[in-house]
């Protein structure tokens, strides 16, 4: 996880188009800027960044799913539940599933789980656009790779 | 179709918290029952759910952006209800 720069998933561990389902890993950061905030003597992961690695994980699936034709944005989260804290430096394993593909809109149930157990819960739900501008969707090729997905070569 | 508006009117009025007798075959859903695309995305999804199909909404609105359709013809709850019909119908057994 680089908190700072919003990347909350470091790396696609597996994703199964035909399933609907993808698996990702990220690593807490031992210090961040954000703990000296979240909180001052007790640093916890804020709940809005587990909600942001589930759009995120489950954002991806929906790439893989459009071919990397159009983006996922966040629409609308669901019954979302932060059951656990997680502190600074514990491994995350972030899992999507497919609920619903529709045309112009996703929907994916999201987990996020550490070795203690389940974390959080939500449901996330995605409007699905082309790709604002070319610039946006070559950067999120790129990111998509660092992730360890295989997008189509840039052309 | 009384099945199929029931459905969606129902759909309607628990999604976007609308009393249900005020939506009628003839209401519109964005000029008349004031939905907006955030609940119209939950409504969508709903109305996919319960029917089994895929509204293709993206296509309907290239269509009224190319002329080839009128957003009454899509969004008019009796020509929605149609839409929902035929694509039921169209559905693989």
């Amino acid at each position: 996880m680089r908190l700072e720069y919003f990347q909350l998933i470091d790396r696609v561990e597996a994703v199964d188009p035909t399933a609907g389902t993808i698996r990702a890993s990220a690593q807490v950061p031992v210090q961040s800027t954000i703990f000296e905030g979240h909180f001052p003597g007790y640093p916890i992961l804020p709940g809005v960044l587990m909600i942001e690695s589930m759009a995120q994980t489950g954002g991806n699936l929906i790439l893989v799913l459009e071919n990397f034709a159009r983006m996922p944005f966040l629409a609308q989260v669901e019954q979302a539940k932060l059951r656990r804290f997680v502190e600074p430096g514990t491994p995350l394993t972030i899992t999507a599933k497919l609920v619903h593909l529709g045309s112009g809109y996703a929907v994916t149930q999201g987990r996020v789980e550490s070795e203690a157990g389940l974390v959080a819960e939500a449901g996330i739900r995605f409007r699905t656009l082309p790709f604002p501008s070319e610039e946006m969707r070559q950067l999120m090729l790129d990111h998509a790779r660092r992730l360890g997905l295989e997008p189509p070569m840039r052309a | 179709m009384q099945e199929t508006f029931n459905a969606v009117a129902d759909i309607i009025s628990e999604t976007c918290n609308i009393d249900r007798e005020k939506i009628r075959p003839e209401s519109h859903t964005i000029n008349d029952l004031g939905i907006d695309s955030l609940d119209f995305l939950d409504v969508t999804f709903a109305i996919d759910k319960r029917f089994g199909i895929k509204m293709p909404i993206e296509k309907w609105m290239q269509d009224i952006n190319e002329g080839k359709g009128s957003v009454d013809d899509y969004f008019i709850l009796n020509n929605l209800c149609s839409r929902i019909e035929e694509l039921r119908a169209a559905k693989p057994a």
